[in-house]
């Protein structure tokens, strides 16, 4: 069962083409990553998913739902964190959660959600306090409160340390082992190869390769398999979207696909 | 449907930024008092006192004596004698004394009939004590033609007060700062957040909730509600112990209480929802502000205004809501307060309905 289904989205903003005719479906249970540079149309694409921007044409259904016009019983279903996620300053993460919990009308036990996004140390903290990595936990925390089937989580872990990401990422395994469906957006190669079980590669508003890692390396790798350094996903993204890379010294700017 | 439980949930985090915040309890809090010393200080007082007339009698006979003597024994002036061989004229200029008396030489002894002599009265035209001044030396001189003509005074004028007890100047500014408290704390504030929470993706945020744009309209009314009647309670009484203001508490100030923040609520919502950015919002808020806040008889009666600019205070939100302060707080005219209540009412509920209207959680 597919918990996204998109056929020829498109969305304009003046003469740009933000989302220019795309299609994908994520299925119930996966973690889908886009991936894309800045500008790609990424979160475009979430917000119209989200029920939070209107379409210019294209089918879409989450959950079944129009997310435009039946947004609000969408959203009692799905989780969202946006892109730079932020709340009230003068509030920590209990009563956030708190709020989120009155909002939606259901009763949680914040100590267990802020146990299960690691965030327990920093409970009685007010927002403007805490890290990066703490906020954007906020944030996930926050999207957990109404037990939702489907998360948007877009860049997550953009601006956080390594060891911050890290933990992002085993959070969001732990969910994905819970059944729920992620859709992850992300500039993060290694992340996208890690997590995700298929990725969906956009550059300036259109789709330009999609499946799962492997099969990505499959098809637009270089073949390095055999030698000790494999390909990765970084360099089939480097290759199709054509961003400059240091190689041995010489910067190098590769055909663009 | 509407949910009390969510209007409360937002109202107790908004409450906590808005404490938590220092700018926000100064302005909630402190503000409103600091408002009512200033102004109670600057008003209160000195006008009541008789006006100084400085005086200069040249006459060698007795009745120059008398006429100040009689300028005195009125209490709303008292005469300060200057020695006779300075100008006058030039004392007043450098000592800025408003109001100068003359009395000329030979005074008593040209007061026969068929004979004319003059007192000169110095005055600043732009001060109205001069006005009083005049006035009370014309009696004083038409007493005298009287008994020169040997005649005695038919008509007599009574002065009585059309109002039962007497007002000061801080009776009229304790309803005018406390109506000007309730326009300037949710105004400026609704203005900012509701640019800034857009432009900041806040509201998008909400929108993932089942929170709606109405309900937290709402709890934003109740808090600017609750603060207004904090700060209702503060100016009066400091309006009352530190300067002596005669003004009402009654249950008949509620309604202003809870219909003005409404107003001031929903039109900062709507100005912050119809301009592109923060800085323009703030910018057509204070346009619309700034009128308001000096024309609706804030500081001073609108009598004393030019009548364009009367007809121009009609139009002022602000003003029926201070008229009505007024009336129900010094004057004690509550059918007039009613109207007042009325207007407010309706145009609030059409500014709320436009700013709910208007305002989006999320984008097109
Ligand atoms: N509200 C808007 N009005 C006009 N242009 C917009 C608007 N939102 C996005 N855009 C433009 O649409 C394009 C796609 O933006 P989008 O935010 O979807 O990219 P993205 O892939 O999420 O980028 P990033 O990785 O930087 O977050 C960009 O060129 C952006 O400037
Ligand atoms: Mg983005």
């Amino acid at each position: 069962m597919s918990a996204i289904e998109v056929q020829s989205l498109k969305k304009h903003y003046g003469h740009l083409m933000a989302v220019d005719d795309i299609s994908f479906s994520v299925m119930s249970g996966e973690i889908f990553s886009l991936l894309g540079p800045n500008g790609a149309g990424k979160t475009t694409t979430v917000e119209i998913l989200e029920g939070l921007r209107q379409r210019d044409s294209g089918e879409v259904q989450v959950l079944g739902m129009d997310p435009w016009k039946q947004g609000y019983n969408l959203h009692l279903k799905i989780g969202v964190i946006p892109q730079g996620f932020r709340f009230f300053d003068k509030s920590t993460p209990r009563e956030a959660l708190k709020y989120y919990a009155d909002l939606f009308n259901v009763k949680v036990d914040p100590d267990q959600i802020l146990r299960e996004v690691i965030l327990e140390d920093s409970k009685d903290v007010i927002f403007e306090n805490l890290s990066g990595g703490q906020k954007q936990k906020v944030g996930l925390a926050l999207a957990l409160v109404n037990t939702p089937e489907l998360l948007f989580l877009d860049e997550p872990t953009t601006g956080l340390d390594p060891q911050a990401r890290r933990t992002m990422w085993h959070v969001i395994q732990e969910l994905k082992k819970q059944g729920r469906t992620i859709l992850l957006t992300t500039h993060y190669l290694e992340e996208a190869q890690l997590l995700a079980d298929k990725v969906a590669i956009m550059n300036k508003g259109k789709i330009i390769a999609a499946g799962s890692p492997s099969e990505l390396i499959e098809k637009y790798g270089s073949g390095k398999r055999q030698v000790m350094v494999s390909d990765t996903l970084e360099d089939v993204f480097v290759k199709l979207v054509g961003a400059p890379i240091e190689d041995e010294g010489n910067v190098v700017k590769p055909a663009v696909s | 449907m509407v949910s009390f439980k969510r209007i409360f949930a937002d109202l107790s985090v908004f409450r906590r930024e808005y404490l938590r915040n220092r700018t926000g309890f100064f302005f909630a809090l402190v503000f409103p008092v600091i408002l009512i010393l200033i102004f109670g200080a600057i008003f209160s007082g000195g006008s009541n006192g008789p006006i100084a007339v400085y005086a200069q009698n040249h006459d060698s006979g007795p009745i120059g004596a008398q006429f100040i003597h009689a300028m005195n024994s009125t209490n709303v002036t008292r005469i300060f004698l200057l020695p006779n061989n300075q100008s006058l004229t030039q004392y007043l200029q450098s000592n800025s004394g408003d109001v100068g008396l003359y009395i000329p030489q030979n005074f008593s002894s040209s007061l026969r009939p068929g004979n004319h002599v003059n007192i000169t009265i110095y005055s600043n035209p732009s001060d109205t004590s001069g006005q009083i001044v005049l006035g009370v030396a014309n009696g004083v001189v038409n007493f005298l033609n009287l008994r020169l003509a040997n005649s005695s005074a038919i008509v007599g004028l009574q002065s009585q007060n059309v109002v039962s007890k007497s007002y000061s100047y801080i009776d009229f500014l304790i309803p005018g700062l406390i109506g000007f408290s309730i326009l300037t704390s949710p105004m400026f504030s609704m203005v900012n957040i509701s640019s800034e929470y857009k432009k900041s993706k806040f509201f998008k945020q909400l929108s993932l909730t089942p929170l709606t744009k109405g309900e937290w309209l709402v709890s934003k009314v109740i808090w600017y509600v609750l603060l207004s009647i904090i700060s209702f309670v503060l100016m009066t009484l400091f309006g009352t112990f530190a300067f002596h203001a005669h003004v009402g508490i009654n249950a008949a100030v509620i309604p202003f209480l809870v219909v003005g923040p409404l107003f001031f609520v929903s039109l900062g919502m709507l100005v912050g929802t119809v301009t592109k950015s923060v800085e323009s919002a703030g910018v057509i808020g204070n346009i619309i502000t700034f009128p308001m806040m000096f024309l609706s008889g804030t500081f001073f009666p609108i009598s004393l205004m030019p009548t364009y600019l009367q007809a121009f205070a009609h139009v002022l939100p602000l003003f029926y809501l201070i008229e009505g302060l007024n009336n129900v707080m010094v004057y004690s005219n509550y059918s007039q307060a009613v109207t007042d209540v009325l207007v407010l009412v309706v145009i609030s509920a059409v500014v709320f309905v436009l700013a709910v209207r208007f305002f989006k959680w999320r984008e097109d």
